[in-house]
């Protein structure tokens, strides 16, 4: 007993030690201009894709660079499942302070799910220090900002969008079954999850699924709980988390849903007629950027998919740009950060070519009630107004940094339960393994 | 004597049936190895559309797309392609090389600790390396050779199971005499080695380069551990980031031409190669 | 002896050659094997681990890592895991593989197409294990080929999620490890049988034997020194069984990590940069194998008496 005392005072001496060694490090890493290389660690495209189109002096070399004026910009794209991206960043960021100028990160995105791990670090730079005012970013929705806000109150990160979440559903099948597909109507049948379980038993009847798969509605009751995964390095399973559990293994008991893993090709199905699928769960950029519009005979090609707003509000994702401590292109990453997240005009042109819903009130407000714009793939539907309500509601206060493991091993591990498995009790012993093994110092 | 003959007309009668069987049991495991590869074929032809709606066993016209989404997707399937051919390369010649060398050092040499030498290889030979990845990815890190193809290919010189098998090959194929004669006619031990004892081994080599090789491409634990970086990566990581989230935007078109990408090309090596691989490796082990 | 003495003069003079021979193996060895071996034995007792940014250790704890290893069944479930899966993919692969063998082997059968077939089963052997199991994984996936064929012949009403079941996915992995083997043990066991003087097998012919007499009394037996060496390098790849399971489940081990074999379970450990906890299953892992591995050996020597 004595000993374990010991070890963890010297444990936590050590840690701290280490924290205010870090602090003093990377401090002096400070940023600088010149760099002949931009390195960029993303774990995807998309905001590739919004600096490619909308960046004005951008060029594209190929897939992984790009050039703006004589500077090359290289995008560092490691897919974010199971840590890889986080564990490759923070590999990077560790040796941030030994690496040559040309292989210093200068730009590193993050999400919602462990925004605070990497904002509550000195390797994010203060926007301040780039030279971003407080008034550059007045227009931008107050939850992007609190998220990338650190525990001292300064601002690590700016967006360029925002990620207020709606039900997404598909036209044919809702004129199908009731008979009509005005979102209105369709609203009465999804209004809150009683409703949405009759309803889902009614679409069974008919030969539909009423979602993919029960990781659709997994964010729709994660935002809505009412404690952080991580209280006091202890793992809570919030309320609202097994009503999720309960609600998600009747539905699969019943045969009018899957347990298919996000963004595998089985839970991709119900984007074509085919898949037979009522609903999505998902914010601007997941119509956009996932729904399969640009493939031939996607449900969303066609524009067949209307929004509403579901059961209850929710956001999902959302990426925010952050400067890397010792970027030797502080200018130009401003210049980026600027153009993307608070340049009006741009913000409209990325509505209008992305329909993403952009980190600007005055563009979205315009834009909400702009009747000549409209949505292709939700079928000529403008379901900004929807977002806006939306992202004011946005209620972030639960956040912690181990969101992203914590909800990723949830599911994981509740889907044994889901398929018949695993009981309840083994399923929640292999979350809290899977969630201590890759955070020793959590317990449960 | 009687037993004896009805045995014999038995045979007799059964050989018929039993090369029946044997064509029946062999046609079916050449289906169980080839079908997944047809499946492949076939879906690398086939657009996302047409996947989603089933299989069907003729190929479609959309080769050429997805070939031209996965060279401009993101993952950068060439690099991982030469990294590839480099690291299981470099790997089969220097560990044929060196594994003959240190058998012929315990084959040919009497020395005090021949064997301590022979019994710890074979000890060590039991031992897997992942077992040691650990401190493996600490050393390298701290020699900062994390991101290179040194600790992929150098290690491949200390391979127990290649020794072991080059030293029993010598036992039937390398009689110490011709070794004698050459020292007679004046020649050094290491050119010895080179001109004399290499071209014997020749077969054993061939069998062990290609098993190596094999291994060393195939190998996807250790080099995930140390290459990170997207210009390193072989072509096994590559392939296992396909599992990961983002699908390369749910193109099952481009997954399959992905996974043909890193299949095929083997394959056809293969058919190439195969009547000197197959008889490599069963000439090898004939004299082993 | 007298004459022997120059003899074995002269040798000596070329012994050190043996030395120097083995120098590369030795240096190498040490370096990239046996250092790290010390170094993973060390790790193995502290507590040192990375959360994030955070640095946590290293400090000494002595057995901690063991006793928290141990403190659960895990390590021995998927201990196994491996062994249910190596067993699954080893029996049909040295049945089969004899079977063939033994044909090819074999004049008086006079197969056609040898050739072809040897090609055919040595094939699977070649292919990127990785890439085979994510060819797999999106052939048995619930809309995949698999599952619509067999819907397509009615043997299946709607699809079966082959990753879902504990036995169908422990299965795959077993028939995957199968055909990636069988080809490479069939080529080996049937240059054994070649080896065989066929005067044996005439003698035997002459005595009236059967050809299932001649099989088990004279070509098994015969055959011993180069089945025991195929077990063994077998269970030795076994234990290491790690990229179709690992890719084929997403690293997951999936359905309740009953398809997790131990170096999954290492891997978890060393990619999220728990150093001093991989360091101990290591060193339990270094321990199982080489326990088993003179098992094996013991087994099979006994036998041979």
């Amino acid at each position: 007993m004595k000993k374990k005392v010991l070890s963890a005072l010297l444990v936590t001496a050590m840690v701290a030690s280490m924290l205010v060694g870090c602090g003093d490090k990377a401090a002096s890493g400070k940023a600088t201009d010149g760099g002949k290389v931009l390195n960029v660690y993303c774990w995807n495209d998309e905001f590739q894709r919004r600096v490619k189109d909308h960046y004005p002096d951008y060029q594209e070399v190929d897939a992984t660079t790009g050039k703006i004026g004589d500077v090359t910009v290289k995008w560092n794209i490691t897919a974010d499942q199971d840590n890889a991206y986080q564990n490759n960043l923070d590999a990077a960021l560790l040796k941030q302070k030994d690496a040559a100028a040309d292989d210093k990160i200068d730009i590193f995105l993050i999400e919602a799910d462990y925004a605070l791990k990497y904002v509550d670090t000195d390797y994010a730079l203060s926007v301040k220090d780039l030279g971003i005012t407080d008034e550059n970013l007045a227009n931008q929705y107050q939850y992007t900002k609190d998220i990338v806000t650190d525990s001292k109150g300064v601002l690590k990160g700016v967006s360029w969008q925002g990620c207020p979440g709606v039900l997404i559903y598909n036209r044919d099948i809702a004129k199908d079954v009731f008979g009509t597909d005005d979102p209105a109507e369709v609203q009465k049948k999804v209004a809150d999850w009683d409703t949405f379980k009759a309803t889902a038993a009614e679409l069974q009847a008919k030969g539909y699924y009423a979602m993919s798969s029960v990781n659709d509605s997994y964010r729709v009751y994660s935002n809505n709980v009412s404690t952080k995964w991580v209280v006091d390095n202890k793992i809570v399973i919030d309320e609202n988390l097994m009503k999720w559990v309960e609600d998600s293994k009747a539905m699969v008991d019943a045969g009018q849903t899957n347990t298919y893993e996000l963004w595998g090709d089985d839970w991709s199905k119900g984007f074509y007629p085919e898949g037979k699928v009522f609903c999505y769960f998902g914010p601007a950029w997941f119509v956009d950027f996932s729904m399969a519009a640009d493939k031939d005979g996607s449900i969303a090609n066609a524009g067949g998919w209307a929004a509403t707003e579901g059961p209850q509000g929710f956001f999902w994702g959302g990426t925010w740009v952050c400067a890397a401590s010792g970027t030797d292109n502080a200018a130009l990453v401003k210049d980026i950060m600027l153009k993307l997240t608070t340049d009006e005009a741009i913000m409209t042109d990325i509505v209008k070519a992305d329909n993403d819903f952009v980190n600007n009130k005055p563009a979205m407000n315009a834009m909400a009630a702009d009747t000549s714009y409209s949505s292709k793939v939700l079928g000529g539907q403008n379901p900004l107004a929807m977002y806006c309500a939306g992202a004011e509601k946005i209620d972030l206060s639960n956040l912690s940094k181990y969101d992203q493991a914590c909800n990723e091993e949830f599911q994981h591990a509740m889907k044994n339960y889901f398929d018949g498995n695993a009981t309840l009790d083994q399923a929640l012993d292999l979350f809290y393994k899977a969630v201590e093994e890759k955070h020793p110092e959590l317990s449960h | 004597m009687k037993t004896a003959e009805n045995h014999t007309i038995n045979k007799g009668l059964n050989i018929h049936a039993r090369r029946a069987i044997a064509y029946i049991v062999l046609v079916l495991v050449s289906f169980l190895c080839l079908f997944w590869f047809y499946v492949l074929f076939i879906n690398a032809t086939r657009s996302h559309g047409e996947l989603t709606r089933g299989f069907t066993p003729i190929p479609s016209t959309h080769f050429g797309d997805n070939w031209e989404s996965l060279m401009t997707g993101t993952l950068p399937v060439w690099n991982g392609l030469i990294n590839s051919l480099i690291v299981a390369g470099f790997s089969a010649l220097l560990c044929t090389y060196f594994s003959t060398m240190t058998a012929y050092a315990i084959h040919a040499y009497d020395f005090k600790l021949k064997k301590f030498m022979f019994t710890f290889i074979l000890a060590v030979m039991t031992i897997p390396t992942q077992v040691t990845a650990l401190g493996f990815v600490q050393l390298v890190s701290n020699m900062k050779l994390e991101d290179t193809f040194v600790p992929l290919i150098v290690p491949a010189i200390a391979a127990p199971v290649t020794f072991f098998y080059m030293k029993q090959y010598m036992e039937s194929a390398l009689p110490l005499s011709l070794v004698e004669t050459a020292r007679i006619d004046g020649s050094g031990e290491f050119h010895t080695f080179n001109a004399i004892v290499l071209p014997l081994m020749k077969p054993a080599i061939a069998v062990q380069a290609i098993f190596t090789f094999v291994q060393s491409w195939n190998n996807y634990f250790t080099p995930a551990l140390i290459l990170h970086e997207d210009k390193v990566k072989t072509l096994p990581i590559l392939i296992a980031q396909l599992r990961s989230a983002d699908w390369l935007k749910f193109d099952m078109g481009q997954v399959y031409m992905m996974i043909a990408f890193s299949i095929f090309p083997v394959i056809l090596v293969y058919l190439f190669l195969s009547k000197f691989i197959v008889q490599g490796v069963a000439l090898g082990s004939v004299k082993g | 002896m007298k004459s022997a003495k120059p003899k074995r003069g002269k040798v000596v003079s070329y012994n050190k050659w043996g030395y120097i021979f083995l120098i590369p193996f030795v240096v190498v060895y040490l370096v990239f094997q046996l250092i790290p071996m010390v170094t993973t034995i060390y790790n193995s007792f502290f507590e040192n681990y990375r959360s994030g940014l955070i640095q946590v250790g290293p400090t000494f704890i002595g057995l901690d890592n063991f006793i928290k290893i141990f403190s659960n069944a895990d390590i021995w479930i998927y201990a196994k895991n491996t062994l249910i899966m190596w067993v699954l993919g080893f029996v049909p692969q040295i049945i089969v593989s004899l079977l063939l063998g033994s044909w090819f082997s074999n004049p008086s059968l006079r197969l056609k197409g040898q050739r072809f077939f040897k090609t055919v089963i040595y094939l699977p052997n070649l292919i990127m294990a990785s890439a085979f199991a994510m060819l797999f994984f999106t052939l048995f996936s619930d809309g995949g080929p698999i599952n619509s064929i067999l819907i397509q012949m009615g043997i299946l009403d709607t699809p079966f999620s082959f990753l879902s079941n504990v036995w169908s996915t422990r299965i795959l992995v077993a028939f995957m490890n199968f055909i990636m083997w069988f080809g490479n043990t069939t080529i080996l066991l049937m240059a054994g049988m070649m080896g065989i003087d066929t005067a044996l097998f005439e003698a035997a012919e002459v005595d009236g034997a059967t050809s299932t007499q001649v099989f088990f009394k004279i070509t098994l037996p015969l055959l011993r020194p180069i089945l025991v060496y195929v077990m063994i390098t077998s269970l030795i790849g076994g234990l290491q069984m790690f990229d179709v399971p690992q890719i084929l489940t997403n690293g997951t081990g999936d359905p309740v990590r009953s398809s997790m074999t131990l170096i999954m379970y290492l891997n978890k450990h060393l990619y999220s940069k728990n150093f001093g906890m991989a360091g101990a299953l290591s060193v339990i892992l270094f321990i199982i194998t080489g326990a088993l591995s003179l098992l094996v050996y013991n087994f099979s020597n006994k036998k041979e008496k």
